[in-house]
């Protein structure tokens, strides 16, 4: 791990435990995070697994894609689409959805949290 | 500013909802009505009397008025205006003042002087009160009559129909029916077509008297006639309330109606008139949208702004006792240039005019009995002078065969083309709301209110919808979303022809962007149609639907639900007791589904390829009641235990669920197999369903459940077991190849152009010449089914994917939490 302010790249797993364009779910302490390859782009994403819709543990479950440039999520529990770069949701009512960054190195994959979250 | 509106009649009401829309600031509105009841639709009066109540009629609630802050006061007619002071006072004794006065009065039945009017059993037909009193009278009445041969007196013939006195006399005083509408001809024919159903008519008929005592009993005419009668209606025209603005001294015509200028101004500054009660340039204009027009325009007059009334259209279309009449432009229009082209179909009763201008370019006006179907066209194409096709005549003949379709239909008007003329709603405002998501008519009525006055219209309007909706279907319907330019069915052949076996490889070789979650699950549905391989293989998992890529369905809470295959719904003992024991051993919740099996709910993802390896050792393979795929046959227990049976129901219904399971569609497909005619197992509320006969078994398809049943419909009767496969591989590939995605077969039959009778030649007597090579697609689908569920146990790379925490893999999501029902668990409610 490498200390940076109070903020930690926390290890959460490897590329290859992640499905091509597709999500998991990494356990952070008492929190779920959703970690994205988006293999067709070569980016990674990581958002809040809680989708705030209906309060559900399943963004890692859902389909990305992307809407124009955006790149984005779909719930699987009502196809609620939010933004994976700034969280914000693109049809319509729901409040946004947290974001961090996301770091691969020796196919390693890190996520960018608060040092007291991990 | 304060407006005071007299009259709170159709006219009445409209100005107010108009100026309401307006939103206006500062205006403080009260409206008199002379009627106890608010404003109500008399043009559909007569409909009260075929079971409509007076609620139904209403224009608008009395609670609408207080919501708009409009004091209304009902019941209470204005007794004297003083223009100097700008007063009113009723006769319950408010008195108001105004800054402006409305009169919206309308009129009232003109009864002519004939002695005797006053006599118990005579009527006029105005308002709901006289369709009341005439209710009650009814049923002692056995011979009627009505002074009137017009619109109105045939509109209360009707009533006197409609209320059991069908030995009715029409009384006209004219030489013919209806003379301020249609010419001779037209009169001829209607009257013909009127005493065909059993009316009397006397025309060029005069009443001297009405006898009787207190009661009426007869009537007497000009030549001496007599006729008994107990009961009567007059009906002979209409008289402008305007006594009211006389006595103040407003201006009024010399045989009735308050003057008004274009802007709707009567002789004083401050008062308005509407309606039938005011008379412009010489004419009382006795329709609503004239009226409504008028509204508009007093409005404007009062909001500063500039509009004219110049006059209205007075065509008009109507169905009198069951028989179209309509009249349009100029119906007598004959001066020498005129062409006149006129279609008489005695033996049809169908009378046509259309008045041509002599260089046979645009059409004049006309009149249509008997067959009305052309009014809109015609009135529109009459007002906005579209050119008229080289033979004129196939305007009001149709299309006689051969390729054109004659004269032009709604999409050659212009978008300026009114076509509700109640309430000035254009064919571009309609167009304009059909893109922006108003679909269908009744969406139209709410936000354009277009059809909700006289309700000619309505058929052009739903037209208009339907046209517009196909213009850009084309171009937005069936194209599949960003990422793909093609409708589904375009894109099938493409995977087909190029081979293509992952979704990454159809997006790179045929899309655009990096797709979503409309288009992948339907390409990764295509694939599996078309080659039947393991759908989480190749990469696809992660296009697949949540249920798909975890072969179960997601539940509230985010566990999932397990169905095993049963099918035909026939289990063992032991099978079930092993349905039991997963169930206990892991918590789940068990219920029977509607389709003959066991849904098991409440499985973490972590569980699920443990649970299912249990079932697979029982026997079991996947129910793909994730998928968009077969899900059961149902069946009834058949010959073989039922005295009814005819054949072994049963059996057939697992012979069958086992061919076709597995196999991915654009939705999820039901099927069904009856014994015998008693239908047990629904089948015709199935996609597919087999129901026994004597002779073998009939073939329904396309029948469907949900939020819009609808019974499956006969393809073929009295067919083989073998033949009956054949035809649902012919139908079922059929369907696959060219439905829309996630459409049911019976919406897709709904819009497959031919409907049931295409889709027979198709399946049955192959008209396409595809039955061969709709069956050889089936059969290679049928011989590559393997059970999903198995090989994802099987594969470790597969097995690993059902995990909540990819870092903590043996950990179940802690979020999860059931609440207990009936001795159960069950999901726990949203928040």
């Amino acid at each position: 791990m490498v200390e940076t302010m109070n903020k930690t790249w926390f290890l959460a797993c490897q590329v290859q435990d992640v499905p091509e364009n597709g999500g998991v779910c990494v356990k952070v302490k008492d929190q779920q995070i959703a970690l994205f390859h988006f293999a067709r782009r070569g980016e990674w994403y990581a958002t809040q697994n809680e989708c705030p819709h209906r309060q559900q543990m399943a963004l890692s479950r859902g389909m990305i894609g992307s809407q124009g440039e955006e790149p984005k999520v779909a719930c699987p529990f009502h196809k609620k689409t939010f933004s994976l770069k700034t969280g914000a949701c693109l049809s319509g009512d729901v409040e946004a959805i947290k974001t961090y960054s996301v770091m691969v190195k020796d196919e390693s994959v890190y996520i960018f949290l608060d040092s007291d979250e991990v | 500013m304060k407006i005071i509106i007299i009259g709170n009649g159709m006219v009445g009401y409209k100005f107010c909802e108009k100026l309401m829309a307006k939103n206006p600031q500062g205006i403080e509105l009260i409206v008199f009505g002379e009627e106890i009841r608010p404003a109500y639709d008399r043009v559909h009066l007569s409909e009260f009397f075929s079971g409509k109540s007076a609620q139904d009629l209403e224009m608008a609630p009395a609670t609408w008025y207080e919501e708009h802050g409009i004091k209304l006061y009902t019941g209470d007619p204005i007794m004297h205006l003083d223009c100097e002071n700008k007063t009113v006072s009723s006769h319950a004794g408010i008195t108001e003042s105004y800054d402006y006065l409305v009169f919206a009065t309308g009129s009232s039945a003109f009864v002519p002087p004939i002695p005797g009017v006053e006599k118990d059993g005579v009527f006029i037909y105005r308002t709901i009160e006289d369709l009341e009193m005439m209710r009650d009278w009814a049923p002692k009445a056995k011979k009627g009559a009505v002074i009137g041969g017009g619109l109105l007196g045939l509109e209360a013939a009707k009533a006197m129909i409609d209320l059991g006195v069908t030995d009715t006399h029409v009384i006209e005083f004219a030489p013919r029916l209806m003379p301020r509408q249609i010419d001779e001809a037209g009169s001829t024919l209607l009257q013909a077509k009127l005493e065909s159903i059993g009316l009397h008519i006397l025309t060029s008929t005069n009443t001297l008297e009405i006898t009787g005592s207190d009661k009426i009993s007869g009537m007497r005419f000009q030549n001496d006639q007599v006729l008994d009668v107990d009961m009567l209606v007059i009906s002979a025209g209409i008289k402008p309330r305007d006594e009211l603005a006389k006595n103040a001294g407003l201006a009024t015509g010399p045989r009735g109606g308050i003057l008004v200028d274009s802007h709707m101004l009567t002789s004083d500054p401050h008062i308005l008139a509407i309606g039938e009660c005011a008379l412009y340039e010489g004419m009382i204009y006795g329709l609503v949208a004239p009226g409504y027009e008028m509204a508009e325009v007093a409005i404007a007059t009062l909001l500063g702004a500039d509009k004219q009334f110049t006059g209205f259209d007075m065509s008009t279309k109507l169905k009198l006792i069951g028989i179209d009449v309509a009249s349009f432009g100029d119906p007598f229009a004959s001066d020498g240039e005129v062409r006149s082209i006129v279609l008489e179909d005695r033996n049809k009763g169908i009378y046509k005019r259309v008045n041509i201008s002599a260089d046979g370019k645009t059409l004049l006006g006309g009149i249509l009995i008997g067959d009305a179907e052309q009014y809109n066209m015609l009135l529109q194409t009459c007002k906005n002078q579209v050119i008229l096709p080289p033979n004129p005549e196939d305007i009001i003949l149709g299309s006689r065969g051969g390729e054109s379709e004659g004269g032009a239909g709604v999409l050659s008007l212009p978008d300026d083309a009114m076509i509700c003329s109640c309430e000035a709603v254009s064919k571009g405002d309609i167009c304009s709301h059909v893109l922006h998501g108003a679909e269908n008519i009744e969406a139209i009525k709410k936000c354009t209110k277009a059809g909700t006055g006289c309700g000619g219209c309505v058929p052009m309007v739903k037209d208009i919808v339907n046209h517009t909706l196909k213009s850009q279907g084309i171009y937005v319907r069936n194209v599949i979303c960003e990422h793909f330019d093609y409708s589904r069915q375009e894109l099938l052949d493409l995977v087909h022809l190029h081979n293509l076996r992952s979704y990454d490889e159809v997006l790179s070789a045929h899309g655009h962007g990096d797709g979503c979650e409309v288009c992948k699950p339907l390409v990764a549905s295509l694939i599996a149609s078309l080659w039947n391989e393991m759908i989480l293989d190749k990469g696809n998992d992660t296009a697949q639907d949540s249920n798909d890529r975890f072969l179960a369905n997601i539940q509230k809470g985010g566990t999932y639900s397990v169905v095993p295959r049963i099918p035909g719904g026939e289990i063992t003992p032991d099978k079930l007791i092993v349905i039991g024991e997963v169930a206990k051993e892991y918590n789940l919740y068990t219920k029977i589904t509607g389709g003959q099996r066991i849904d098991l709910f409440g499985a973490h993802l972590t569980d699920l390829p443990a649970i299912w390896e249990k079932l697979i050792e029982a026997g079991f393979e996947s129910g793909h009641a994730y998928g968009k795929a077969l899900r059961t046959v149902k069946s009834c227990v058949g010959s073989t235990w039922c005295r009814f049976g005819l054949h072994d129901s049963v059996s057939f219904a697992i012979q069958i669920e086992e061919r076709y399971r597995g196999i991915r569609a654009p939705h999820k497909i039901k099927g069904g197999v009856s014994g015998c005619i008693r239908e047990c197992a629904e089948a015709q509320s199935k996609d597919f369903g087999i129901i026994a006969t004597e002779k073998g078994w009939n073939l329904h398809v396309c029948g469907n459940g949900g939020s819009k049943p609808q019974h499956a419909l006969l393809l073929a009767s009295d067919i083989d077991s073998e033949t009956c496969i054949r035809y649902i591989d012919r139908f079922l590939m059929f369907y696959i190849k060219t439905a829309d995605p996630l459409t049911r077969t019976a919406t897709w039959l709904n819009k497959l152009e031919g409907g049931i009778d295409y889709l027979r030649n198709v399946v049955v007597n192959d008209s396409l010449g595809l039955a061969e090579e709709l069956e050889s697609e089936m059969q290679k689908l049928v011989d590559n089914y393997v059970c999903e569920w198995k090989a994802a146990v099987e594969n470790p790379e597969f097995r690993k994917r059902f995990s909540h925490f990819v870092n903590a893999p043996e950990e179940k999501d802690p979020t999860v939490d059931f609440e207990v029902l009936r001795d159960q668990k069950k999901a726990k409610a949203w928040s």
